[in-house]
């Protein structure tokens, strides 16, 4: 198995990339690695960015493992004062094979579908699916879990209506060899509030078990009147693409939970073709929820003080969470920073590109006029590179920052859960309590009559007791399973998307070497 | 104290030394506090020179001075003078610098670095100032030029002399040299009519195109300085927690670390090339402009001595004396539109050259990064993978 693990996806995923050039080196699997290794690295002595990065190159391949041979290390280090380059990808693509890594006994869950081209802004290199790429640990664990596959997609917004009774209708696409569906593909089209219906019947019935229930996207009346009013502009369909993805999300992580998949509400809500309109959903979006989850926190920062724990699992596990959403927050400004700069970055670019054109119509030098207008067109493209990668730095970045601060929002909510069935058993004990001690006095006083209503009384309450007692059994054991898988999911989860993050810029970086290569000649041919 | 050797730095070269007759460059510059002071080494087989080698330390006030009595200088009125380098802008390396003389704290890497990348910039637009004295057939010959390349003492006294001398006569024409030019001067000469248009279009768009791209670069150091931001909220993630989750974070932060300096470098690149380019030019063209607004003085002088002498005629008065003043305003006026002739057309072709150059250069440059950047995107992606494989550590 170890063959198939580590395999880079290709970094270029649009056709016209495919470069007859001669030279295509293949980067495989890690028996070849040395061999390649040596072609690709030991040959490329680029020349120095500029005297500012020669000491820092070292770094990366230092530190980072033995893997990479010291030969790198002096690759992309130094002075070198020749002007010769043996630049890797001068004659050659480097093109790298992908296989895909999914054996049929995966539950896949993809990324956003290509399918959701009916979007304007965001680009196909984002929309292509995520090349998941797994380590031999992770594949041989799926396999021996379900051999069913079940991937969920939600695309095509439509509005619906006009004026303030206007609504987006999604359609949500389900293929899957699961039995317990009726059909292997199908779709259905639904409405927000039926996503915020389906969160609510779901909570209802798993959060008191001590689930970590997925919260839905949040309710957005800015966002969703602009849609209504009809204003056509990037803002609105930017806004629309986001709530598409979120909700997406949102479904994928719902079927990803074992318990919830078997759920027949979550069932119906992929399936049946009409649902009942969900009403009273107003608690359960944006500051309604978040206001119960803040609720949530406060009871538990009460209880623990009180709450006797046997081990201190919990105790510190929880500790361990609330640090991590202040990390998550505070992760979250940093890269909402970047997006806006980013975005800046895009105007300023386009705004630079507009003021090169107009230097080269006025330049008197046709050749030299007729560069900077090409040189313009450069700065445009630049521009284009700058916005795919701010989408790339919201989509794949800051939401998934967004999406994790309010899942372990539900993560304490779960806690809280435990901590309210734990409340409970201890009111019941000292029910029963109380219980024992009226029957002692009625025996010291000696009334038979009543005796038997408190020997009743007390069988009541004894067996309540065992039963809040199993309930608390189960409750913490399906918290530490939960908070267990939900740990994995998300190691897994945020990998992938650094990961994906990590094409991104590689893809961006490729654009802009294709370019500038365009612009040379041009730049040239000024006589 | 910070020393830049130029010779070693792979930075972009002007580069105008075309005789062998008189060679200068400046190797190295020394930044001390706020202070810096230039290398000027001079290799020469003119015969006024009295040694065939040079070498001096300048600052860049003496570099100023040089410039201003050239423009003072009547005989060179009909000539593009080349446009006095910028100030060295150090900016908030500055405090550090001052910082670092109190020994107070210390430079981080990138501090240093971004100092010495300003240094060396400074080192280049200075260079290049006396490069197009050395290269031009007038300026070379000028006294005071040699006096700054030969004179082995420091220039600031003769600098307070001459400003008392001179009192920046000419720099203040400048100012409302615009309206001179603009307000209608009746132009006959076709050629001058057609490059006075040409220059204050010109001179009005490179000015916007300079500022565009200041501003674009600045946004994108500030992209890089996010992924520093992020880099560092990764860092601060508590260090009891061992998991993947943790594991994975902070190779993220070492990922983001680099990319911050990647973002960067493409900020620098650009900054470089082009925006040095633009930022020079609009020197270059203001100097051409100024000898413009020179001849349309001198043509207004022309004028002024004409109707002077009609007056001159009329009263019986004086009139030998406005003949003589008429026709040396004449000779003047001719002589600036001859040889403002000739340098405004070498002037056009010099720009043309020197675009080519540096738009050339600029793009080689930013293939040659940008396949390093694809090669360092594509290797930290392949790591990352690989180290939260478990694979490597």
């Amino acid at each position: 198995m170890s063959g198939s693990c580590g395999r880079i996806p290709p970094p270029f995923p649009d056709n016209e990339d495919q470069e007859a050039e001669s030279d295509t080196r293949v980067l495989d699997s890690d028996e070849d690695d040395d061999d390649e290794g040596e072609d690709i690295f030991t040959g490329a002595r680029s020349n120095p960015i500029t005297p500012t990065s020669a000491p820092d190159e070292g770094d990366i391949f230092s530190e980072e493992g033995s893997y990479i041979r010291s030969d790198v290390h002096h690759a992309t280090n130094g002075l070198h004062p020749d002007e010769e380059e043996l630049d890797l990808f001068t004659e050659a693509t480097v093109e790298l094979t992908l296989t895909n890594t999914t054996s049929q006994g995966r539950r896949e869950i993809i990324g956003p579908t290509a399918s959701a081209c009916n979007t304007t802004q965001v680009p196909n290199s984002i929309l292509k699916p995520s090349i998941v790429t797994k380590t031999t640990e992770e594949l041989e664990e799926e396999e021996s879990g379900d051999q069913f596959e079940l991937n969920i997609a939600v695309t095509n917004p439509e509005k619906i209506g006009d004026g303030m009774n206007a609504y987006m209708s999604y359609k949500v696409s389900t293929q899957t060899t699961l039995p317990m569906f009726l059909n292997k593909t199908f779709s259905v089209r639904r409405r927000f509030s039926d996503f915020l219906g389906l969160y609510e019947k779901i909570s209802a019935k798993h959060s008191l078990l001590g689930c970590i229930i997925p919260p839905p996207p949040q309710k957005s009346v800015v966002g969703m009147t602009k849609v209504k009013v009809g204003k056509e502009d990037s803002s609105s369909a930017e806004f629309v693409e986001k709530r598409r993805a979120a909700l997406e999300r949102y479904l994928q992580r719902v079927v990803a939970h074992p318990s919830l998949l078997q759920d027949p509400d979550v069932r119906e809500f992929l399936e049946r073709d009409e649902l009942p309109r969900a009403v009273n959903t107003q608690t359960l979006s944006g500051p309604g929820l978040l206001k119960m989850i803040n609720r949530a926190s406060d009871a538990v920062n009460k209880m623990t003080i009180k709450m006797n724990e046997s081990d201190n699992w919990f105790e510190s596990k929880l500790q361990e969470v609330e640090n991590e959403e202040q990390l998550l927050r505070r992760l979250h400004a940093a890269v909402d920073s970047l997006v806006n700069h980013r975005k800046e970055l895009c105007s300023n670019t386009a705004v630079f590109s507009k003021s090169v054109a107009m230097l080269g119509s006025v330049e008197e030098n046709s050749a030299l006029s007729r560069a900077l207008s090409q040189l313009a067109e450069v700065e445009d493209k630049m521009e284009q590179l700058h916005q795919q990668q701010a989408f790339s730095d919201f989509f794949i970045l800051a939401e998934l920052l967004a999406d994790y601060i309010r899942l372990l929002g539900a993560v304490r909510c779960c806690f809280e859960q435990r901590m309210k069935v734990w409340q409970r058993l201890q009111e019941a004990q000292s029910t029963l309590q109380k219980k024992r001690e009226a029957e002692a006095k009625l025996l010291w006083a000696n009334k038979p009559e009543k005796l038997q209503q408190a020997k009743d009384d007390i069988n009541e309450w004894e067996s309540k007791v065992s039963q809040y007692e199993r309930d608390f059994e189960r409750v913490t054991c399906t918290v530490r399973k939960e908070v267990l898988r939900f740990e994995k999911e998300k190691a897994r989860d945020f990998k992938q998307h650094i990961v994906k993050y990590l094409e991104s810029l590689l893809h961006t970086q490729h654009r802009l070497v294709k370019c500038w290569e365009a612009f040379l000649p041009e730049a040239k041919a000024i006589a | 104290l910070l020393q830049v050797r130029t010779a070693d730095s792979p930075h972009p070269r002007f580069d105008l030394n075309n005789d062998a007759s008189l060679v200068i460059d400046i190797p190295d510059a020394l930044c001390e506090r706020d202070k810096v002071k230039f290398t000027v080494h001079t290799k020469t087989t003119l015969s006024s020179f009295q040694k065939p080698e040079y070498s001096v330390q300048r600052q860049h006030e003496d570099f100023i001075w040089l410039h201003d009595t050239i423009v003072e200088t009547e005989e060179y009125a009909g000539l593009i003078i080349p446009p006095a380098p910028p100030k060295p802008d150090f900016e908030g390396p500055r405090e550090k610098m001052h910082k670092l003389g109190e020994g107070e704290s210390s430079m981080t890497k990138e501090e240093y670095a971004k100092m010495k990348q300003e240094l060396e910039k400074t080192v280049q637009v200075h260079e290049v100032f006396l490069q197009r004295l050395s290269s031009h057939p007038m300026f070379r010959k000028d006294r005071n030029f040699q006096i700054f390349l030969e004179y082995d003492q420091d220039l600031t006294v003769r600098r307070k002399n001459a400003k008392e001398m001179f009192g920046g006569f000419f720099k203040n024409m400048v100012k409302s040299a615009d309206e001179v030019l603009i307000s209608g001067v009746k132009e006959v000469d076709e050629f001058f009519e057609q490059e006075k248009n040409f220059l204050l279009d010109y001179s009005s768009k490179i000015k916007d195109a300079t500022a565009k791209a200041e501003k674009m670069t600045r946004s994108h150091k500030n992209v890089a300085d996010d992924y520093n931001h992020i880099s560092g909220a990764l860092n601060n993630t508590a260090a009891d927690n061992n998991t993947a989750f943790k594991k994975h974070l902070e190779k993220c932060a070492e990922v983001f670390e680099k990319l911050r300096k990647v973002e960067d470098r493409m900020a620098s690149d650009q900054e470089l090339k082009l925006t040095e380019l633009l930022r020079y030019y609009t020197r270059d063209i203001q100097a051409a402009k100024d000898l413009l607004y020179r001849r349309a003085r001198a043509l207004a002088d022309y004028e002024n001595s004409n109707k002077a002498l009609d007056k001159a005629r009329l009263k019986g008065k004086d009139v030998a004396q406005a003949e003589e003043n008429q026709k040396q305003c004449l000779q003047k006026f001719d002589k600036l539109s001859e040889s403002g002739k000739k340098e405004l057309t070498s002037f056009k072709a010099r720009r043309v050259v020197a675009f080519r150059k540096n738009l050339i250069e600029m793009t080689e440059l930013e293939i040659k990064h940008a396949k390093v950047r694809r090669l360092k995107c594509y290797v930290y992606h392949y790591m990352f993978i690989r180290q939260c494989s478990g694979i490597l550590i």
